[in-house]
């Protein structure tokens, strides 16, 4: 699908491209991880419990469902993360982290 | 002089205004909070680059959240602030926190808890689809990014929220699919009395209503949700929904917004060992406080949504109460008047948020009939039937040992949006009263840190 998300100002800002999943996405300085990835397409993650994508959900910190992982393997939470020039994000989870690791 | 060590956990309403107390008799607190910048929920701060103005960003509270942005502003340099810094977890007199990848610990004197609130939300078939939001969620990302969460997004749920925000997108240029509240108008009309102490809010908000209905938005009172429709791959794609007649009705829409106001992030609180109390108004357990934000525990305080919704007006207010309930029990001089004159502000914002409690109740009764194969815990998508199956061959009705059973309220929020809703299922389930089915018990660290840190710290 095309973007979840929908711009409706403050669309004069300095375009920045990241890549997702290795192809490149084109977004905004000041858009978070979450945005730039939404405005682009339907979701960030899958459900390691077999229910499908996920897209977040409180967009404040507290819920968790919208983690995505960096090239390295690192995790991030996409709402609250400020997205870089560069940036690689990956919508798949490297391994399986989680529940060992609160 | 040398004041006591005082640390306050929130950058909103509360957290600024107990601040600035503070500096004002001498004292230099230590704020943190884990947003990037201050302003907390309602007076969220957009990033540096965002140019819309303060009326376009917080409507007819522009002038409020102007007032605290500079109060702060004013503040930085007689505060260690702390910002994008998670406290994870409180013992003996020192706060644990996670600051740019590293681990900190601060010992405190007094510590003032004003940690804000997070959508309360009853689960609804098929809110685990991509698409649906939590109603705060949605207007952050108004509010924050300027975007709308989809293209025709449906609101659903109760609370003042609900028409604040559905009237913010419009107002945005976002198409609004429907405004659904599940409580009668009846209610806010039995209400009117109380919401008469807020005759300002009260105008605001039935303007907002006004606004919605004039542009022609589809608007329902005492409805029951039936299910949010679509597919784990393509997420969201409609709603159905019964209207207070019990005739069904369904509408296409690519995004929900969902919720039923709000509950106090108490989960510090616990940690610090504060004793809780159950309210029955509301149906939540929440931090026992004298009526200056007192906890049970000596030096620990609680202010803002954190510890009671009352909105906004109120964090402020009780955010300088126990900023001079600090001051009072370490020593400094207090007079009394400026105590009361909050207390009084405090009360009538208390009869306000009653009204608010009475006109848009916590459906409780929704628990009793979402279907079994309806995901409580979107975590895990753990069902409503499983945890059902676990009360009834296990005979646990206590919300933790339901939790060791069916891992509903153990998944990474922690059991912030599918706790209240599993208490009421357990309720049900069991058939007995909801405050004997307890609350789930805060947990270090309260939300989950980078693994790298988890491994060699936490
Ligand atoms: C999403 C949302 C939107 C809202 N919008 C409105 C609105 O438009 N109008 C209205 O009248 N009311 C609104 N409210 C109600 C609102 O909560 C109050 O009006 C007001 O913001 C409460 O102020 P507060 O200072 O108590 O908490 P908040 O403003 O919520 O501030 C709490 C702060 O504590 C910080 N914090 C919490 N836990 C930790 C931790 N462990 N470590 C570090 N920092 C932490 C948070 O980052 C946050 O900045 C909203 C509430 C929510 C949840």
């Amino acid at each position: 699908m095309s973007g979840r998300f929908v711009r409706l100002a403050e669309s004069a800002r300095q375009a920045v491209t990241i890549r997702v999943d290795g192809k490149p996405v084109q977004a905004l300085l000041g858009d978070s991880v979450m945005v730039a990835v939404l405005t682009a397409g339907g979701h960030l993650r899958e459900s390691e419990f077999g229910d499908g994508h996920r897209a977040g959900f409180c967009l404040m910190g507290a819920c968790q469902d919208c983690w995505v992982w960096t090239a390295d393997g690192e995790r991030l939470r996409a709402c609250s993360t400020p997205l870089t020039e560069g940036m690689d994000i990956s919508t798949r989870q490297p391994e399986t982290t989680w529940p060992d690791h609160a | 002089m040398a004041g006591p060590r005082v640390i306050i956990i929130g950058a909103g309403p509360a957290g600024v205004r107990c601040a600035e107390t503070l500096v004002a008799a001498g004292i230099r607190p230590t704020i943190i909070d884990e947003g990037r910048r201050d302003g907390g929920q309602i007076y969220r701060r957009q990033p540096d680059n965002f140019t819309r103005s303060y009326s376009t960003l917080y409507g007819t509270e522009a002038a409020k959240a102007a007032v605290l942005h500079s109060c702060f502003d004013a503040l930085r340099e007689r505060v260690d602030y702390l910002p994008e810094t998670l406290v994870w977890n409180i013992s003996e007199r020192v706060v644990y926190a996670l600051r740019l990848g590293k681990l900190v610990e601060l010992p405190f004197d007094a510590l003032v808890l004003c940690t804000g609130a997070t959508d309360r939300l009853m689960p609804v078939k098929g809110w685990n689809f991509a698409g649906t939001y939590s109603l705060g969620g949605a207007q952050v990302a108004l509010k924050s990014q300027a975007c709308a969460i989809g293209r025709r997004t449906a609101f659903i749920g109760t609370g003042p929220l609900l028409y604040l925000v559905a009237a913010q997108y419009l107002k945005a240029g976002a198409g609004v699919a429907a405004v659904l509240d599940t409580s009668p108008w009846s209610l806010r009309l039995a209400a009117l009395p109380k919401l008469l102490a807020m005759p300002r809010a009260l105008f605001n908000g039935m303007a907002l209503t006004l606004a919605l209905r004039r542009a022609g938005v589809p608007m329902y009172n005492g409805v029951t949700p039936l299910e949010i429709t679509g597919s784990g791959e393509g997420g969201v794609s409609g709603l159905s929904f019964k209207d207070a007649r019990g005739q069904a009705h369904s509408l296409a829409c690519d995004a929900v917004a969902l919720g039923y106001h709000l509950r106090p992030e108490t989960q510090l609180a616990d940690l610090a060992r504060c004793e809780f109390q159950f309210d029955a108004a509301t149906r939540q357990w929440l931090p026992r406080i004298d009526p200056d934000g007192r906890s049970s525990v000596h030096g620990v305080y609680l202010a803002g949504d954190g510890a009671r919704i009352l909105g906004a007006n109120a964090a402020e207010a009780s955010g300088r109460l126990a900023a001079l309930a600090v001051l009072k029990d370490s020593g400094h001089p207090v007079e009394t008047d400026v105590v009361d004159g909050q207390r009084r502000i405090l009360a009538r914002l208390e009869r306000f948020a009653q009204g608010l409690r009475q006109s848009f109740p916590w459906p409780a009764h929704f628990a009793a009939n979402l279907p079994d194969d309806a995901v409580v815990c979107r975590c895990e998508a753990v069902t409503v039937g499983e945890l059902r199956r676990v009360v009834a061959q296990t005979g646990a009705t206590e919300s933790n040992r339901a939790k060791a059973f069916s891992r509903v309220g153990m998944g990474r929020c922690q059991g912030r949006y599918c706790g209240n809703a599993a208490a009421e299922i357990i309720a049900h389930a069991a058939d007995v009263p909801i405050d004997q089915v307890g609350r789930l018990r805060g947990q270090a660290p309260v939300k989950p840190l980078p693994i790298a840190i988890a491994e060699d710290g936490a």
